[in-house]
């Protein structure tokens, strides 16, 4: 879902995109954000920002972001973190990818390659717990999932500083490569 | 000493899997098998659940095949609603062909453009630094351009078709809940350039073109590696015709004998037995009539292409005629050509797609027919994989109280092994030294299997690969991880 067709000129081009199959628990913690931050969006009337979820990343979604000026996607993690981190992606050709999907910095690297940009890409790991087959979140990826939420709508509602804003986090945690 | 090797999972394959190879004192391959850690909880899990949430619930079990998944299961509810297998109104079949076809398409060029094209184009013992998909976004970047503005068709067919790109609901018992709109028509038809039906066709034709002239040089690799004598399984239609979508379930041997004869699916289990052996969680289905040892089969690409009479689309059928003259009209056996079909099949999904956009049904019609109640169905589909059953029956209270699927992986869970011990033993065979080339060789047999394992959780940090050397006592002796590999 577009909804920058009455965006400000100057205004950054954002997308949010969450990734993972929420009929597997925590693994829809990405989507899940989308969908709740989307509506969020439009009550504010927040008009540079899109989003968009789907189970995994592809080889299409080098196209998908070679329009914006910021990413922001989210993924469950089950890395040794508390609630969630962020990190910045960064392009790499590191073949980290399974049959049919690929990472963050994969399809950075891969729009670079191919359309010539590099928009400032951040991954939002959001710890999660279980992921059997099951529909819903557990009730600690939820509360992962909230705090992520504030988080991000902490950074959307001051936009003009949005990349400096992060840039602490990241700083502490890394990069994505 | 012995030495036993693993590699896990593999590469570029989706899910948990992993192949072992057993070494002798000679470094001669000994035994090889390829494991997979399938999920087989899911048949349980739906049990229970009112069956018309269904065509929804069974999305949850794959994130690379979901429409599959998706059709399959709404197939096998339009008989338990009275209104199948051979009732649906025109609209509904042809919506959800057009979905279907959507994802043959996405999915096959995916395949090829992104996983099959590094092999071809820099070789299967090239560099793994240089042997992926960015390599060739640089060194050939409109093919790289091509593979994902094809995939991204694909995709928003299915979208438009589902209703929505995670569990779509476009499908279902009885029908369908949309047709398509006119916009949505008109985009795919004559979209902005390349997103459009004729440019996809073009392109169709230009991957087929590469392969074929590829296999023109390389007649050895794409003939002989992992040749190996098979029987053939799909659905055709009752005609004959290549029908990925609906039909009767057609078997033929090594040799093109057939050994079923146009079956009707709703019977499968009259014709179709499943083993299970101690070192796989993935079952090992077999014809009942050639028994356990004899009765494995081949499903997907090539073997559809084996099965079938012919294909209903003109250019696809003038490549039909090529590839079958290269066999002088006998099955097609050697996995490689694997590509080959699934490429044929690939311009096959464009003009089915054209096909159906201009067909007026798909803006308006009857959407959902429901007749006399039954409390048991199957439903059949040829995922891009190969052959996907679904089976189920409901109780009293329209709960699912029996589920049974089997799906394309797992029908080609013996020619997938045979393959890698082919090529383990062709590769390896005598070798004090296991290379990455070699390593990858038998990973390129699975590969052109296209398998789906089953798993669609990626949760960060949740998939390393890993290949683990062991010697005979167990001991490891050697670790790749993936950091390693590229």
């Amino acid at each position: 879902m577009y909804y920058g067709q009455n965006c400000v000129d100057e205004s950054p081009k954002i997308l949010l995109y969450g990734y993972g199959n929420p009929g597997r628990k925590d693994d829809g913690l990405g989507p899940v954000l989308v969908d709740e931050i989307e509506q969020w969006i439009i009550r504010q009337g927040i008009r540079n920002v899109s989003v968009d979820s789907n189970y995994q990343l592809n080889i299409e979604d080098a196209y998908t972001i070679q329009d914006y000026d910021i990413i922001l996607f989210m993924d469950a993690s089950i890395e040794d973190i508390d609630e969630y981190i962020i990190t910045r992606v960064i392009p790499s050709d590191k073949v980290n990818y399974t049959m049919h999907s690929v990472s963050p910095s994969f399809v950075l690297h891969l729009c670079n390659t191919i359309y010539r940009k590099v928009p400032s890409t951040f991954l939002l790991h959001i710890k999660g717990y279980a992921f059997d087959l099951q529909e819903g979140l557990t009730d600690g990826a939820r509360k992962n999932m909230e705090a992520a939420s504030d988080f991000l709508k902490g950074l959307l509602q001051d936009q003009d500083r949005l990349l400096d804003n992060i840039e602490p986090f990241c700083s502490i945690n890394g990069f994505t490569g | 000493m012995g030495q036993k090797l693993t590699i896990e999972p593999v590469t570029r394959v989706e899910g948990h899997g992993k192949v072992t190879i057993h070494l002798d004192d000679e470094h001669n391959v000994v035994q090889t098998r390829l494991h997979i850690v399938e999920f087989r909880g899911f048949e349980r899990f739906i049990q229970g659940r009112p069956y018309w949430e269904a065509p929804v619930l069974v999305q949850r079990l794959c994130g690379i095949c979901p429409v599959s998944h998706h059709l399959a299961a709404a197939k096998a509810l339009d008989v338990i609603v009275g209104a199948g297998p051979d009732n649906i109104s025109p609209t509904a079949e042809k919506m959800r062909r057009l979905m279907h076809y959507g994802q043959f398409f996405q999915s096959h060029s995916l395949h090829f453009f992104h996983l099959a094209s590094p092999d071809l184009l820099f070789g299967i013992d090239a560099d793994p630094a240089r042997r992926n998909v960015i390599q060739v976004a640089k060194d050939f970047k409109e093919l790289a351009v091509q593979g994902v503005m094809m995939r991204k068709f694909g995709q928003e067919i299915i979208e438009a078709t589902a209703g929505k790109k995670i569990h779509g609901t476009g499908a279902i018992p009885g029908g369908i809940n949309k047709c398509l709109t006119i916009e949505e028509k008109m985009r795919f038809l004559i979209g902005k350039d390349p997103l459009n039906i004729d440019q996809m066709i073009t392109w169709a034709q230009g991957a087929l073109e590469l392969f074929k002239d590829y296999h023109k040089k390389n007649k050895d690799l794409i003939d002989n590696f992992a040749r190996f004598p098979s029987s053939h399984l799909s659905l055709v239609r009752k005609d004959g015709a290549l029908d990925i979508y609906h039909g009767v379930i057609r078997a033929v041997d090594a040799d093109g004998k057939r050994i079923l004869h146009d079956v009707d699916y709703q019977d499968y289990l009259d014709y179709i037995a499943e083993e299970v052996k101690s070192w796989s969680y993935m079952k090992f289905p077999y014809l009942r009539a050639l028994g356990r040892q004899e009765g494995w089969y081949t499903v997907g690409p090539l073997a559809r292409l084996n099965t079938c009479d012919f294909i209903p689309t003109p250019l696809a059928q003038k490549e039909l005629e090529i590839f079958r003259a290269y066999t002088g009209g006998k099955p097609n056996n050697m996995s490689m050509h694997m590509h080959w079909a699934r490429l044929i099949e690939t311009l096959h999904a464009a003009e089915m797609i054209k096909q159906l956009l201009n067909d007026p049904d798909i803006l308006e019609g009857e959407l959902v027919r429901k007749g006399s109640k039954t409390i048991e169905g199957v439903g059949l589909i040829e995922a891009p994989r190969g052959t996907l059953f679904h089976h189920y029956r409901i109780n009293k209270d329209d709960q699912i109280e029996m589920a049974n699927l089997i799906v394309s992986t797992t029908n080609n869970n013996t020619p997938m092994n045979t393959a890698v011990e082919l090529v383990a033993k062709a590769n390896m065979n005598g070798h004090e030294k296991i290379t990455e080339g070699m390593l990858n060789a038998v990973e390129t047999a699975i590969r052109a299997y296209d398998p789906c394992l089953s798993c669609a959780t990626h949760a960060l940090g949740k998939m390393p690969l890993e290949i683990t050397l062991y010697n005979a006592a167990e001991e490891v002796i050697d670790v790749l991880r993936s950091e390693l590999r590229g």
